[in-house]
């Protein structure tokens, strides 16, 4: 069983390794100016390098439900890291009806950061805890996962859309925020980043602090830029926090999540700041003449299907699956828990999505925003609401 | 009423018509080359044709689909806003809502809950916002699935040329042979369009049943939401919670005195008992918490078949017997008795034996037993003594000044005070006994009362629902799901063919996916040596 386990992370980070490499082929597809509009041998080779690691990836999660005797979906790493694998998936369906290699050269490198998001979580298999046991868990979360990853495609071709049609000749409002779009996900890369950094080199630093007249420690895994408020470092020689977190900040180890915010940030900032030195130019910019083949229809018109195709997976899988097992589970299809509200304002964004593209002045440029305001949706309650807002899905 | 009076053909369309109802003209100006809007195929809609009675503005604003959007905007905003703070469900039960989000929160969780937004989504303003959602689903689907329907039912195979020329793929051939033309309608066939034929004019059309996706999945938008409307409705929504001891049967709350479940056995195993669960060792370490890992209630339904007076007893006939489970309810004749909560190890009663103080043996003089359930009050023995509880505290604590109480009327700590009457003697020995105390008051007692046996079970927290509403939700789930699939997976694609003056004139349209639709022109284009058509809309762009 030990075993097993062993070789199922073995196969994640094999998977990860050939989605980079997958990566540099598609780049190499667009560099590539002989072949104009042919599918040649290389894009063959960067094709099923993709497929291959996918194959990997599902070998990956094979082999941990079999370790595990549950699927492996249950807890914030195994989520996140199945929802990478339906990214890839949704991408290569998408390739194969649109036959666009910018969306793998956008695609695939979102997925890297995606894994390496999710490694950071704690990674041995867990216990599901009785609601858990069923096999809605399996229907729900996967298809939602699905949904969600088809979904981000189209925001990869909004965000390849606007890079291309937006003029970078000088700084306005329109690129700037594409700017902040590309530094939040250096911010994820960043989070991964220190994260792994402080893990690796076995920092903890414990404080001890008074909440409901109670004397609690809470042990910081990151230094403390932000410590808790009134709170007290007790182990020797680490940091003290420099900031104490605002008194208004409440709940649990709201500081220490204020910390890590504050921590991916910073290193996101610093990571995006070396790129913009070696680059001499904002990112968007140096990116722009990359996509110099891109038709700004079709991957308008991906942006748009993707949103389609996504869209009843998503109502499928996030809404009346979600209800059905809650039913089960809870018995009230629904409770108004932030998960489950979440769900409906992605499902509300995308079916205004949907309606508007119906408006005139609504395709195009507009219509890759809302994509990505979408995708932000999706992540948010990936990523906030789960460590955040606590709630019944707060796993992990 | 107006009409428009098409100046190809005479038919009369009524005002608001882009395109003539029946040749297909458009009815614009005829100098005009812009590509056709095809919305509803240039039919008149009542949104946009009436506006003079207050009938008509209500309709006008609710068929917006800019108000639509706008009012989803604002639910999806509203919705936001109440994942800020817990909703009151989620909070504590033992704490006031209003100190709750003031002490949690601060002046923000003060601010929160004095505009009610802890309880957001019950709110009559969030309640009255999704009701013009619905109501606008129902008219924006009347207001252009109707005249949408009129259209695609009358289509004319026959169009006018103009129609052709402004659609948005469109091309023209003078040289054409009758093979040409042949093989052209072969392909079509070929790629399964249905082709309607006038005079040498034909219309090839597929997948116009996508068109009324949207149509079915708002009809299953509108069923859902008059299922969520159908829970307020007596009878079709019961929703109670019941704590049964173990070895007790009790009336099901919420089932008119008919239904009773008796608690068998209580199981709750945890994680780390069984070998198989070492692969998990490592995260319960981590965790250092006690995870449950199954719990469920054995239990026995049973109906009261007595019809008789009200206060007599009960003639229990056993209906069904199983486990609740998490996800697994017992169901039985429409209800669902599922397992919800548990407390494991409540006292039942204690056990207490008496011997004389200074016996080193504690050589018990009697024993009785403290049923915690229906607790006598008074105790008498056969060797003439007798023991009465004076006071009985459920869950004991003692206050700042000193004085015992109870918190709550459950035996979670309890404690007595004893008056123990030796044979004969009239002024009891007080003597007060609690986990894990035995006060002697009065320093001289003769007599000891000792613990000698606590017995515990465990109570199931069990929630009876009937829910008649579910059948129809999942309906509407289901027809919203099926309309949303064939809006969105399916498209309406139609080709014209026009000859005219020994050219020939084609031009097609799709409600969706150009890059599809211009794909399948091409493959239906060969073997022929017509050449693609051309793309309007990008030329119009490329000339601009």
């Amino acid at each position: 069983m030990e075993d097993l386990l062993f070789w199922s992370s073995v196969l994640l980070y094999a998977a990860f390794v050939l989605y980079f490499i997958s990566t540099v082929l598609f780049a190499a597809t667009i560099k590539d100016k002989r072949h104009e509009k042919k599918f040649t041998k290389l894009h063959l080779l960067a094709l099923s390098t993709t497929i291959i690691g996918f194959l990997t990836q599902l070998s990956y999660f094979i082999t941990r439900w079999i370790a595990s005797g549950h699927a492996p979906v249950s807890n914030m790493f195994e989520f996140v890291t199945f929802f990478s694998m339906m990214l890839v998936l949704a991408f290569v369906i998408l390739y194969f009806i649109y036959r666009i290699e910018m969306l793998g050269l956008f695609a695939l490198p979102v997925t890297l950061v995606i894994i390496g998001y999710a490694s950071v979580f704690p990674q041995e298999i867990s216990p599901l805890v009785p609601s858990l046991k069923s096999h809605w868990l399996y229907i729900h979360v996967t298809t939602v996962a699905l949904g969600e990853a088809i979904l981000a495609v189209s925001f990869v071709a909004g965000i390849i859309y606007l890079i291309k049609q937006i003029s970078q000749e000088r700084l306005t409002g329109r690129n700037f925020l594409l700017e902040v779009i590309i530094y939040s996900i250096f911010s994820a890369i960043g989070f991964a980043v220190i994260s792994w950094g402080f893990t690796l080199a076995d920092y903890s630093a414990t404080f001890e602090l008074e909440v409901d007249e109670q004397q609690v420690e809470m042990e910081y895994t990151l230094p403390a830029i932000i410590g808790p408020y009134n709170g007290t470092l007790i182990t020797e020689n680490k940091m003290d926090g420099i900031i104490p977190a605002p008194e208004w900040l409440h709940g649990v180890e709201a500081s220490k999540k204020l910390n890590t915010l504050v921590w991916s940030l910073l290193v996101g900032l610093v990571l995006y700041g070396i790129t913009l030195l070696i680059l001499k130019k904002r990112v968007a910019k140096a990116i722009q003449p990359l996509l110099n083949k891109a038709n700004p229809e079709l991957l308008d018109e991906v942006c748009y299907r993707a949103v389609a195709i996504g869209f009843p997976v998503f109502t499928l899988g996030g809404l009346i699956f979600a209800a059905i097992w809650a039913q089960e589970a809870w018995n009230r299809y629904w409770g108004w828990d932030p998960k489950e509200v979440w769900a409906l304002i992605t499902w509300f964004f995308y079916a205004i999505f949907l309606h508007l593209r119906l408006t005139r002045g609504w395709h195009g440029e507009k219509s890759a925003w809302l994509a990505v305001v979408g995708f932000a949706i999706i992540m948010f309650n990936l990523i906030v609401v789960n460590l955040v807002l606590a709630g019944l899905h707060s796993y992990a | 009423m107006n009409v428009i009076k098409c100046e190809a053909c005479g038919y009369e369309n009524s005002s608001g018509t882009a395109i003539c109802n029946n040749c297909g003209k458009p009815l614009d100006k005829d100098n005009n080359t812009n590509l056709l809007n095809m919305r509803y195929d240039g039919r008149a809609i009542r949104s946009k044709t009436r506006n003079t009675s207050i009938v008509d503005k209500i309709w006008n604003f609710f068929s917006s689909i800019k108000v639509g959007v706008s009012l989803i905007a604002i639910a999806l905003i509203a919705s936001a806003i109440g994942t800020i703070f817990p909703q009151s469900p989620y909070i504590p039960s033992t704490v006031e809502p209003a100190v709750h989000y003031r002490d949690q929160y601060g002046i923000f969780g003060q601010i929160y809950y004095q505009l009610g937004f802890h309880e957001l989504y019950s709110s009559w303003w969030y309640m009255i916002l999704i009701a013009l959602i619905g109501i606008s689903i129902f008219i924006v689907s009347l207001d252009r699935g109707i005249p949408l329907y009129k259209a695609l039912k009358n289509q004319n195979p026959k169009r006018h040329i103009n129609f052709l020329k402004r659609q948005k793929l469109f091309g023209y051939y003078s040289q054409y042979s009758p093979k040409d033309y042949d093989t052209l309608k072969a392909n079509l066939k070929k790629h399964r369009y249905k082709i309607y034929e006038k005079d040498g004019h034909i219309l090839a059309e597929k997948g116009r049943f996508s068109r009324w996706g949207p149509y079915v999945n708002h009809t299953g938008l509108i069923i859902f939401l008059i299922g969520t409307l159908l829970h307020f409705v007596p009878y079709m929504y019961v929703d109670e919670f019941i704590w049964v001891r173990e070895g007790e049967t009790e009336i099901i709350p919420g089932t008119g005195q008919k239904y009773y479940v008796e608690n068998q056995d209580f199981i709750f195993e945890t994680y780390g008992d069984d070998e198989e669960d070492a692969k998990f060792s490592e995260m319960l370490e981590r965790q250092g918490t006690v995870v449950a890992k199954h719990y469920e209630t054995k239990a026995i339904i049973y109906k009261d078949t007595s019809e008789g007076v009200i206060g007599s007893e009960p003639t229990l006939e056993e209906v069904t017997r199983g486990s609740a489970i998490v996800n697994e309810p017992i169901k039985f004749d429409g209800f669902a008795l599922y397992q919800s909560k548990y407390q494991l190890n409540e006292f039942q009663s204690m056990s207490f034996k008496l011997h004389e103080t200074d016996d080193p043996e504690e050589q018990s003089l009697l024993e009785f037993t403290v049923d915690f359930a229906d607790p006598e009050r008074v105790y008498t023995f056969d060797n003439g003594f007798k023991i009465e509880i004076n006071k009985y505290y459920p869950d004991y604590v003692l206050d700042d000044d000193g004085t015992p109480r109870s918190q709550t009327n459950y035996p979670r700590n309890p404690a007595f005070v004893f008056f123990v009457y030796p044979p004969g003697e009239e002024e009891p020995e007080v003597s007060f006994i609690g986990i894990r105390q035995n006060l002697d008051p009065s320093q001289s007692n003769q007599y000891r009362i000792g613990l000698t046996g606590i017995d515990v079970r465990d109570v199931s927290g069990l929630n009876l629902k009937k829910d008649l509403t579910l059948p129809v939700l999942g309906l509407g789930a289901f027809i919203f799901m099926i309309g949303v699939i064939q809006g969105m997976y399916w498209q309406h694609r139609r080709i014209w063919i026009h000859p005219e003056n020994g050219t020939l004139y084609i031009a097609s349209h799709t409600n969706k996916n150009w890059f599809g639709m211009n794909k399948e022109v091409e493959k239906i284009m060969q073997n022929t040596n017509f050449e693609m058509l051309e793309d309007q809309e990008n030329k119009v762009t490329k000339d601009k």
